[in-house]
């Protein structure tokens, strides 16, 4: 499970373009939208090409989003359950 | 008749100020950090909207005036991210593909940033007509202000090179007379003449065809005598584009560079070829 947040996360430093931010300044239990890392609605379309192209998850109740994207603990749980490769 | 003048109040401009590399000129960017402060805002911004962003925003600061246009000029846009959203369709087999470099490789996005990040809701356009881009956004801001319609506008422009455009360019014989290159110089634009005022701009003339050199030389002193300005001083762009390179809106760095490098008080005139496509802007130094 540490491999895959540490995988998610420097993916979402990669995609996201994050600037002056390393891996280990993303807390895994902390927000990643609004107040946490600061992520928006088109960093979210982002997210969701992540999952879709690393780990062949499609999100197939959109309103599941918010939940599953809140932080690194709760994408890294979902992608452990529901990862196709 | 015009109802106005036009006045160069304000220039900025990134360019290019280190030493040739690989057959090329690249621009020297300063701290984007300082002027793009929103970190959101700033990681996905490309490196051709950074630098017109900055280089208008920069203008803007030079005189600290709310403008009524802002008029962007670009001979071939966003590149990078063009360039990115393209490869990614080839790639991707035209799936999942990343919305950020398709929402900023529009043309419009540097005009569109500097509005957004002073709060600006007046006119914006942004004119793409490769080598006539600059002169075409000049005209309009000139067409605005001499109507009355506005009283300051910031008009500007931009081109980046790419490893990509640098070698199709190469192979079309772009860089046969100059150096490839690229940046970004912006104008504050106004009816009123004040202490700061830098250059007066009197007329542009924009045109294309495959003439010989002594056959634009006529062009331009017919110009010139139209324009009652027999003695004006040519910066021609052999001697700027020693300094910035060959791209489609060199001549905005050429404008630039005669408002910089003149300390005269003199008429000046800023030639610019481009291939077939040939312009003058003609200003009054002050």
């Amino acid at each position: 499970m540490d491999q895959l947040k540490q995988e998610l996360k420097e993916a979402l430093i990669k995609s996201l373009n994050l600037e002056d931010v390393t891996a280990a300044d993303i807390v895994d239990e902390e927000p990643l939208f609004g107040d946490g890392l600061g992520l928006d609605s088109i960093d979210a379309l982002e997210i969701i090409l992540i999952l879709e192209r690393s780990y062949g998850i499609r999100l197939a109740k959109p309103e599941e989003a918010k939940e599953i994207f809140f932080s690194i603990n709760t994408l890294a749980d979902y992608i452990s359950k529901n990862r196709k490769k | 008749m015009n109802k106005y003048p036009v006045y160069i109040q304000a220039a900025a401009s990134i360019h290019p100020e280190n030493p040739l590399e690989n057959n090329a000129f690249s621009a020297k960017e300063p701290d984007y950090k300082e002027w793009i402060k929103d970190a959101g805002l700033r990681r996905r911004m490309s490196r051709i909207v950074k630098m017109g962003v900055t280089a208008g925003l920069q203008c803007l600061h030079l005189q600290n005036t709310k403008v009524d246009a802002i008029i962007t000029a670009t001979g071939l846009g966003c590149l990078s991210d063009t360039e990115k959203f393209l490869k990614s369709i080839s790639e991707q087999n035209e799936e999942l593909l990343s919305p950020t470099p398709f929402i900023q490789s529009t043309f419009n996005t540097i005009g569109g940033q500097i509005a957004l990040l002073t709060g600006n809701k007046s006119y914006n356009m942004t004119y793409v007509h490769r080598a006539f881009s600059f002169e075409t956004a000049l005209l309009d801001a000139m067409l605005m202000l001499q109507a009355g319609d506005a009283e300051n506008v910031l008009v500007g422009a931009v081109d980046e090179l790419t490893p990509t455009v640098f070698g199709i360019l190469e192979r079309m014989g772009t860089f046969r007379k100059f150096f490839a290159g690229e940046g970004s110089s912006f104008f504050l634009l106004s009816r009123n003449k004040t202490d700061n005022t830098i250059a007066e701009i009197i007329d542009i003339d924009i045109f294309s065809g495959s003439f010989s050199e002594q056959e634009i030389l006529a062009k331009q002193t017919d110009f010139l005598k139209n324009s009652k300005a027999e003695n004006a001083d040519v910066f021609s762009d052999k001697i700027y584009k020693q300094n910035c390179g060959e791209f489609h809106t060199a001549s905005a760095f050429g404008l630039y560079y005669a408002c910089k490098q003149s300390d005269k008080n003199e008429k000046i005139l800023v030639t610019n070829s481009f291939l077939n496509n040939h312009t003058s802007i003609l200003i009054d130094k002050f």
